[in-house]
C-alpha cells in the first residue's frame, strides 16, 4: 500500500469500520479519534534504529492499530476479517503475540509505567530508541497514571513521549461531566512536563509535532492531541454511543457513505 | 573466629538485609541488574556506588511493577522492592498484566511477608500473598526459611529466565541451616527423615516449628518427616507424591491463610495423585487485627508447634482408627 497520508488514513477508517460491522463490533468512536494518529506515528514518526517503542496505552483501540498495522504491512489486509474470531491473533484488546505489540494493554493506566521504564532503560545505557504512549483521556483518570506522570518527570525522561486522545468522551458521557481533567495542559506542566498541543486530525502538523525532538531537554513531553471522538465519520462523531458499535448492514452502508463524502469534500 | 561463628556473621542478620548485599554483589557483576526502589529505606544508601544501577520511583507500587516491567522488556533486569502486601494485593494487577502475563524477569523482592510486621498491624501483614501470587502464570513463587535460602534463593532468582516473587521477612529469624544447603527452585528440602507423617513447612517460623514438632513428636514414637517446601510455584510435586505414598499422612504449616496457600496446593497435588490424609495449619479465614510480634501472632493465629503436634497425631489417630 502507499499514498498520501490522507489516503492512508482514509483507509484506516475504512478498515475500522469494515471491523466493526463484523460479528463482534468494536470500539468505533475511539479508534477513529485515534486512526491519524496512529497513521502518522507507524508511517513517520517511529523509527527502526534504534527502534522506537510504542504503547497503545488505550488497548481499547485496537481496531485502530490492526487497520494500522495493515495499512503498513505488518499484517496481511485479510487478518482484519478475523478479528475476534476463535484462533485469530486479534484480540478486542491487543496481545503480545500479534508482532509488534511489545506490551499488551487493555487494562487503562499501565501504558505510561511501561514506557517510562522503556525510557529509563534507554537512558541507563541500552541501545534503545524514544519510547511512545497513546493514552485516552478518560484513562487519565486512572491514578497510576499519575504515579508515573512524576516519577518520569523526576527522572528527567525526555525520551519518554505521551500522546493524550483528548476526544473528551468516556463511556458514560463527557470526561468533564464525569470526572473532569482540565486543565489538562496545566496539570502535565504542573507534574513537569512539557506540553504540546496539537489538532489530532491535522496529518500536516501531526508528523511535525510527534517526531520533534523534546521541546525541553531533560523533560518528558506529552502531545495533547485534541480529537474528535469518531472522527471522520459524521454519524458517529463527538457522539457518546460511537463508544463501542456493532455496525448492522444498512449503518455500515451509511458510515462508509459518509467517511467517504467526508474525504472527497476535503479534498 | 570459628567456622560457627563466621557462618553467624554472615548470614546473622534479618533474611532482607543479607538479600540486600547479596543484590549488590549480582549488580557489581551484571550491568543488566537494577535495584528498583520504592522508598523502602537504606537501598539508596548501599546503592551509592552504582547509581546508574539505582531508581527510587517513590511510593507508588503500582507503577513501580509495570516501571519493571518495561525495564525488563528493554533488556535490563530489575529486582523491585517492597512490602509483600503493597506488591501482592496493591499491585496484583499490574503483576498479573505487565510482568507474569508477559514472563518477563522482573524480580519481586518483599519483606513483611505473613505475620513478619508483628506489631506494624493488619495492613503491613500479607498473609493472602502467596495465595495471589500463586495463580500468576509463569511466576516463579519463593519464601525461603532463613537467610541462608534467602540468599541463595536471590542468586536463583537472577538465573532464572522468567519472573519471580521472593517473599522475605521482616525482622531476624534463627537460622535452619547451620551450613551449606543444596537450594534448588522447585525442589523441596528434606531437613527430617521419617516414615509415619509428612510435615510440609514454608517460610521461617513454620519449618522452625516443623523441626521442633518433628523432635517432640520423636518423643511421642513417631519418626516425622519434613520438607521444606520454599518453592511453592512451581511445587515439588515429586516430593508430596512421595510422602504421601510413604508416610500416608500430610500436614502442612504456613505463616498464610488456609484459603489457597502451601496447605491448598498440596492437597491439589495429593488429591489428584495419591489421596491421603491432610490436616492444615495456618491462620483462619478472618481479618486479625490483634496486636502482637510475629510468634505472638502466629501462636494466638492456631501456628504453633504444639498444634503440628496435635494435628499430627490426630490424623495417625485417624489413621489407626480405619
Amino acid at each position: 500500500m502507499s499514498g498520501s497520508l490522507t489516503e492512508r488514513a482514509l483507509r484506516v477508517r475504512e478498515r475500522i469500520l469494515k471491523i466493526g460491522a463484523g460479528e463482534h463490533g468494536t470500539h468505533v468512536g475511539g479508534s477513529l479519534s485515534a486512526a491519524d494518529l496512529l497513521t502518522v506515528l507507524y508511517g513517520e514518526v517511529l523509527r527502526t534504529d534504534p527502534r522506537d517503542w510504542f504503547v497503545l496505552s488505550k488497548g481499547h483501540a485496537s481496531a485502530a492499530l490492526y487497520a494500522v498495522f495493515a495499512e503498513y504491512g505488518l499484517i496481511p489486509e485479510a487478518e482484519c476479517d478475523t478479528y475476534g474470531a476463535p484462533g485469530s491473533r486479534l484480540a478486542g484488546h491487543p496481545l503480545r503475540r500479534l508482532g509488534g505489540v511489545d506490551f499488551p494493554t487493555g487494562s487503562l493506566g499501565h501504558g505510561l509505567s511501561l514506557a517510562t521504564g522503556v525510557a529509563l532503560a534507554a537512558k541507563r545505557g541500552g541501545r534503545l530508541g524514544r519510547a511512545f504512549v497513546l493514552m485516552g483521556d478518560g484513562e487519565l483518570q486512572e491514578g497510576s497514571v499519575w504515579e508515573a506522570a512524576m516519577v518520569a518527570a523526576q527522572l528527567r525522561l525526555d525520551n519518554l513521549i505521551a500522546v493524550v486522545d483528548r476526544n473528551r468522551w468516556q463511556i458514560s458521557g463527557r470526561t468533564e461531566d464525569c470526572v473532569g481533567l482540565e486543565p489538562l495542559p496545566d496539570r502535565w506542566r504542573a507534574f513537569g512536563w512539557s506540553v504540546r498541543e496539537v489538532d489530532g486530525h491535522d496529518l500536516d502538523a501531526l508528523p511535525g509535532v510527534l517526531g520533534a525532538p523534546p521541546p525541553a531537554a531533560d523533560r518528558p513531553t506529552v502531545v495533547i492531541a485534541n480529537t474528535v471522538k469518531g472522527s471522520g465519520v459524521p454519524i458517529f462523531e463527538d457522539r457518546k454511543k460511537s463508544h463501542y458499535v456493532k455496525l448492522s448492514p444498512q449503518l455500515y452502508a451509511r458510515a462508509s457513505a459518509g467517511l467517504r463524502n467526508r474525504a472527497r469534500r476535503s479534498r | 573466629m570459628t567456622a560457627t561463628q563466621a557462618w553467624e556473621e554472615t548470614y546473622g542478620g534479618a533474611a532482607r538485609d543479607v538479600c540486600r548485599r547479596t543484590l549488590l554483589e549480582l549488580a557489581a557483576a551484571d550491568p543488566r541488574v537494577i535495584c528498583v526502589d520504592s522508598d523502602t529505606g537504606g537501598l539508596e544508601d548501599l546503592f551509592a556506588e552504582l547509581p546508574r544501577q539505582y531508581v527510587n520511583v517513590g511510593i507508588a507500587e503500582a507503577n513501580m511493577i509495570s516501571m519493571a516491567a518495561g525495564l525488563a522488556a528493554a533488556g535490563l533486569r530489575p529486582f523491585v522492592h517492597t512490602l509483600s502486601s503493597f506488591a501482592a494485593a496493591r499491585a496484583c494487577e499490574q503483576i498479573k498484566i505487565d510482568v507474569a502475563g508477559n514472563n518477563l524477569p522482573v524480580r519481586i523482592v518483599v519483606t513483611h511477608g505473613g505475620l513478619s510486621a508483628g506489631h506494624y498491624g493488619p495492613t503491613h501483614h500479607a498473609v493472602e500473598d502467596v495465595a495471589l501470587m500463586r495463580t500468576m502464570p509463569n511466576l516463579t513463587v519463593l519464601v525461603p526459611a532463613d537467610a541462608v535460602e534467602a540468599d541463595l534463593a536471590l542468586r536463583a532468582a537472577h538465573e532464572l529466565a522468567g519472573p519471580v516473587f521472593l517473599r522475605l521477612g521482616r525482622a531476624p529469624t534463627p537460622l535452619v541451616h547451620r551450613g551449606p544447603c543444596d537450594f534448588e527452585v522447585g525442589r523441596a528440602l528434606r531437613l527430617r527423615d521419617g516414615d509415619d507423617v509428612t510435615i510440609v513447612a514454608t517460610g521461617p517460623y513454620p519449618v522452625l516449628m516443623g523441626i521442633e514438632a518433628v523432635e517432640l513428636l520423636a518423643g511421642r514414637g513417631v519418626r516425622a518427616r519434613l520438607l521444606d517446601m520454599h518453592t511453592v510455584k512451581p511445587l515439588d510435586r515429586g516430593a508430596l507424591v512421595q510422602a504421601a505414598r510413604e508416610t500416608g499422612a500430610i500436614v502442612t504449616v504456613e505463616d498464610h491463610v488456609l484459603v489457597g496457600g502451601l496447605g491448598g496446593a498440596v492437597c491439589e497435588v495429593v488429591a489428584e495423585e495419591h489421596p491421603c490424609p491432610v490436616r492444615r495449619i495456618g491462620v483462619p479465614d478472618a481479618y486479625n487485627d490483634r496486636v502482637g510480634d510475629e510468634l505472638h501472632l502466629l501462636n494466638e493465629a492456631g501456628v504453633s508447634v504444639e498444634r503440628i503436634a496435635a494435628a499430627v497425631l490426630e490424623l495417625l489417630g485417624v489413621r489407626a482408627g480405619r
